[in-house]
């Protein structure tokens, strides 16, 4: 029955619904079987050419290196996309329950909480990224983390005032006057009423930790080479850009679809709620 | 005289997209006449589409509704022949709404506000506006005309919102005044004199006006004729007298007999009464608590009364008379400052953390608001089952079966069970939010204002309800409202309260006759009753001889309102505790002689 509905729902869409969950299934598979189905290793050097244009052996051309592009984006999707599924999953757990413990907990706790948060939210992200990478060195779990902690504040700031807004309605009233404990008050009661705009949330978020990802590694503090995500195959290949080469615009058009995919997927999802 | 009457519509259907894309029709030809200076009332229950003719008139139509047939107001008709209905929109017809509260910008002073349709349709020079402003603030009744209009909304009151808000209709000197339950947000005491106040200033100026309320009572004293609507349709048009003496339709005759609450199931009375809940000297506030032990929002001053078993005792007073904090402590949800609370003997912790399962168990609080009382993302099995389980266990098959069983005994199907909260209406929502109180097997139900934002005849449906419930279950009720008349209906004993103490506490009969405290004796004179010129009888409201005096928590706390207020005794000493010989408590310097005499 729960399938129904949702065959229901998908069918509901607007057309931009419908391409949003296309690309982001597309992106979903790519990450998927992308190592599998790459024609070369992501680092092995197979053109003498630099920055050559589409042929059959390459489809997409090759890099600075005269590496091949397909390979290297088949690859770099499996970073991009499950970093950012995992950041943004770590980001939007950490705020939300935070922001549930602030509203049902005590007030001291919820001070507390708040001005953490706003410690953590004066700092610049790639400050802040910039120093752990010195401190420890890259490395993929340090990357999920660092922007992970960076996007916490900002849905946690959301959830919060979403979650304090909720908790005095009556009928979180008629729960604490049952005697209901605080989890189940913040988890029963008040999360369900708040998923729609969260969700909205996460999709900016999932964004931003798409271009943060790029954006750091475009300055050389993400991924080492010769891995690469979406935002180092830009940043490696940004010599070619003078001559148009396929070897940026290709990865910088991945990002483009994959972040307006996630964005039009969760705009037809959350207006379907509403009706 | 003028053979064309002022207002004119005919076969006016208003239509609105449906879910399945067919348009709906929600009013459906209706058809009346309005003579100039004359007022009509559209009387009907929430969804007869009262309040889409009233917008009709304006020449507007709500969230895409369609309008056809003719509607002529003056020389202004809807298909903008002559001229264009919208076109006259705050200038020759004006509107005042429900919710003055909201109608107002709350960072801008109301002058401002009150002469903006004079500006916008350039009647007056802003200076002029200003004097005229101050003219009608007068006729209005409003304290001080000259500077309240310097104030900001949240400086004032909601019923000095709502008479400014009329001012603002009323500032272009409009023909026609459209009022959209205007006095419903309103405490009793409070809507009479702004009943007053509207009816002598649209006199005054002539105006012709459309009243749209669900009050028959208060209809009665606005209109010189009822149209009657249930579900877009009319079911009576008649002149009001007529029609109240004589209604022809028996939708009318229902509301004239849910007008009057009078509930048919009569309580056994338990074979030994024994207190179930017991408050002393209670006393409870918001805020931080200073060095003398008082929060700094005080609420509740030595509040005590007694709830025996199977019991109804009825809780009124106006907004801010604390009548909701005595629940809200008795439910745990705010810690008294001083007093005790005890359910059957025991006494209970201040809050919920303090106390056992089966004391909350016991004791089980309604809201008034449905719409917020129910978690919109459960189903209603969801939200009963919870209850089930959470204080007997039950689970399964077992909690379905009881789930089936409470929603027999608030007479609803037992499918609703499978449906969400926001698919129900209002009437079958507090239905829901009673069967969740009935889920824990109560001793007692703190019901808080759970019929105010009903309708007359859901109303009656539903106290009739919780009086069977009381009457085949020995439950005890603690009824919190504002309106004499439902409580009376209810209640076997009833407590009053004015800011936060108990000025008359006895029986339901005592306050049939006098002695009444003065101002249990406002609150019932404050009831409009169903006749017309019941209005013009009540405007005989002896004046305060210390209305200049500032409220004081030393002295009694009605004594700025007071007519029978004594020099010397009520200004200086608080007033002492007296038990009538009809045996209910008053709290007032007048002896039970005074008071009748």
């Amino acid at each position: 029955m729960k399938r129904g509905n949702l065959a229901r729902a998908i069918r509901a869409f607007p057309w931009s619904g419908k391409l949003g969950l296309a690309l982001v299934l597309f992106w979903i598979t790519i990450a998927l079987v992308g190592r599998l189905i790459a024609p070369y290793p992501s680092g092995a050097f197979v053109s003498y050419e630099v920055f050559a244009g589409a042929s059959g052996k390459f489809w997409f051309g090759s890099d600075f290196l005269g590496r091949d592009v397909l390979s290297r984006l088949l690859v770099g999707a499996q970073f991009t996309v499950g970093l950012s599924a995992v950041a943004v999953t770590i980001a939007v757990a950490l705020g939300t329950g935070f922001a549930l413990t602030a509203a049902v907990g005590p007030r001291w706790l919820d001070e507390l909480l708040s001005r953490a948060m706003d410690t953590l939210i004066s700092i610049p992200s790639k400050i802040f990224a910039l120093v752990l990478v010195a401190a420890f060195g890259s490395s993929i779990l340090l990357l999920t983390l660092i922007v992970s902690i960076t996007y916490v504040p900002g849905n946690f700031r959301i959830a919060r005032s979403l979650a304090v807004g909720l908790a005095r309605l009556d009928y979180v009233e008629v729960a604490r006057a049952r005697g209901e404990g605080r989890p189940y008050i913040a988890l029963v009661e008040i999360l369900p009423n708040m998923i729609r705009p969260l969700f909205a949330d996460i999709g900016l978020r999932f964004v931003f930790i798409v271009l943060l990802l790029s954006g750091l590694s475009f300055l050389g503090l993400g991924l080492q080479p010769p891995d690469a995500d979406l935002g180092s195959l830009v940043r490696e290949n940004v010599n070619g850009l003078g001559e148009g080469a396929l070897a940026i615009l290709v990865p910088a058009l991945a990002i483009a679809s994959l972040t307006v995919g996630v964005n039009l997927l969760i705009d037809a999802a959350t207006q379907g709620k509403v009706q | 005289m003028n053979p064309a009457p002022h207002v004119e519509v005919r076969n006016l259907i208003v239509t609105v997209p449906g879910p399945d894309g067919a348009p709906l029709r929600i009013v459906d030809d209706v058809s009346f006449e309005v003579a100039r200076g004359e007022v009509l009332a559209l009387i009907g229950e929430s969804g007869s589409g009262k309040t889409t003719i009233a917008l009709a008139l304006m020449g507007y139509g709500r969230g895409g509704a369609a309008i056809s047939g003719r509607i002529r107001v003056g020389d202004a008709t809807l298909d903008g022949g002559g001229a264009s209905l919208a076109a006259q929109r705050g200038r020759q017809i004006s509107y005042v709404a429900q919710s003055a509260a909201a109608a107002f910008n709350p960072a801008r002073r109301v002058i401002d506000q009150v002469i903006e349709p004079a500006l916008i349709h350039r009647t007056a020079s802003s200076g002029d506006a200003r004097a005229s402003a101050v003219e009608l603030f007068r006729a209005l009744g409003l304290p001080s005309p000259e500077t309240i209009g310097s104030r900001y909304p949240h400086e004032l009151s909601g019923g000095q919102l709502q008479r400014l808000m009329a001012a603002m209709a009323l500032i272009t000197r409009p023909d026609l005044v459209i009022f959209d339950e205007p006095t419903t947000a309103l405490d009793v005491t409070t809507q009479v004199s702004v009943l007053q106040a509207f009816r002598r200033v649209v006199r005054q100026q002539g105006a012709t006006g459309v009243y749209v309320s669900h009050d028959l009572a208060v209809v009665a004293q606005m209109a010189d004729q009822i149209l009657v609507l249930n579900r877009g349709r009319v079911r009576e048009h008649n002149r009001t007298g007529k029609l109240l003496a004589a209604p022809a339709d028996d939708y009318t005759q229902l509301l004239i007999a849910a007008a009057h609450p009078h509930v048919k199931a009569q309580a056994a009375v338990p074979a030994k009464p024994e207190p179930l809940l017991e408050i002393a000297g209670l006393h409870a506030g918001y805020g931080p608590i200073d060095r003398e032990g008082r929060p700094t929002l005080p609420v509740l001053s030595d509040v005590s009364l007694t709830i025996m078993r199977g019991a109804a005792v009825g809780v009124i007073g106006e907004s801010g008379s604390g009548k909701s904090t005595v629940a809200r402590v008795v439910a745990g949800l705010l810690a008294p400052v001083t007093g005790t609370v005890s359910l059957a003997g025991e006494p209970l912790a201040p809050t919920v953390s303090g106390r056992t399962r089966e004391q909350l168990r016991r004791v089980q609080i309604v809201f008034q608001n449905a719409d917020v009382a129910l978690n919109p993302a459960h189903s209603v099995g969801d939200i009963l089952g919870r209850v089930l389980r959470f204080y007997h266990d039950l689970r399964g098959a077992d909690a379905q079966r009881r789930v089936a069983e409470l929603l027999d005994l608030i007479r609803l199907p037992a499918a609703v069970a499978e449906r969400r909260c926001d698919e129900l209406s209002g009437g079958q929502k507090q239905r829901v939010n009673l069967a969740r109180a009935l889920a824990a097997n109560p001793d007692l139900i703190l019901c808080d204002e759970v019929t105010s934002a009903l309708d007359t005849v859901v109303r009656g449906a539903i106290l009739d309800l919780l009086a069977d419930l009381r009457r085949d279950l020995g439950v005890a009720y603690m009824f919190i409202s504002h309106d004499i008349a439902t409580v009376k209906a209810l209640c076997d004993e009833i407590v009053v309260l004015y800011k936060g103490t108990t000025v008359q506490s006895g029986r339901r009969e005592s306050y049939d006759t006098p002695p009444l405290h003065p101002y249990t004796d406002l609150l019932i004179r404050s009831v409009p009753e169903l006749r017309p010129g019941w209005l013009a009888d009540e405007t005989v409201q002896a004046a305060a001889p210390f209305a200049h005096m500032p409220e004081s928590t030393h002295l009694c706390r009605l004594l700025p309102r007071c007519p029978l207020a004594i020099s010397g005794r009520c200004d200086a000493i608080a007033p002492p505790l007296r038990k009538t010989s009809a045996g209910h408590m008053l709290l007032c310097h007048r002896t039970e002689a005074e008071l009748i005499g």
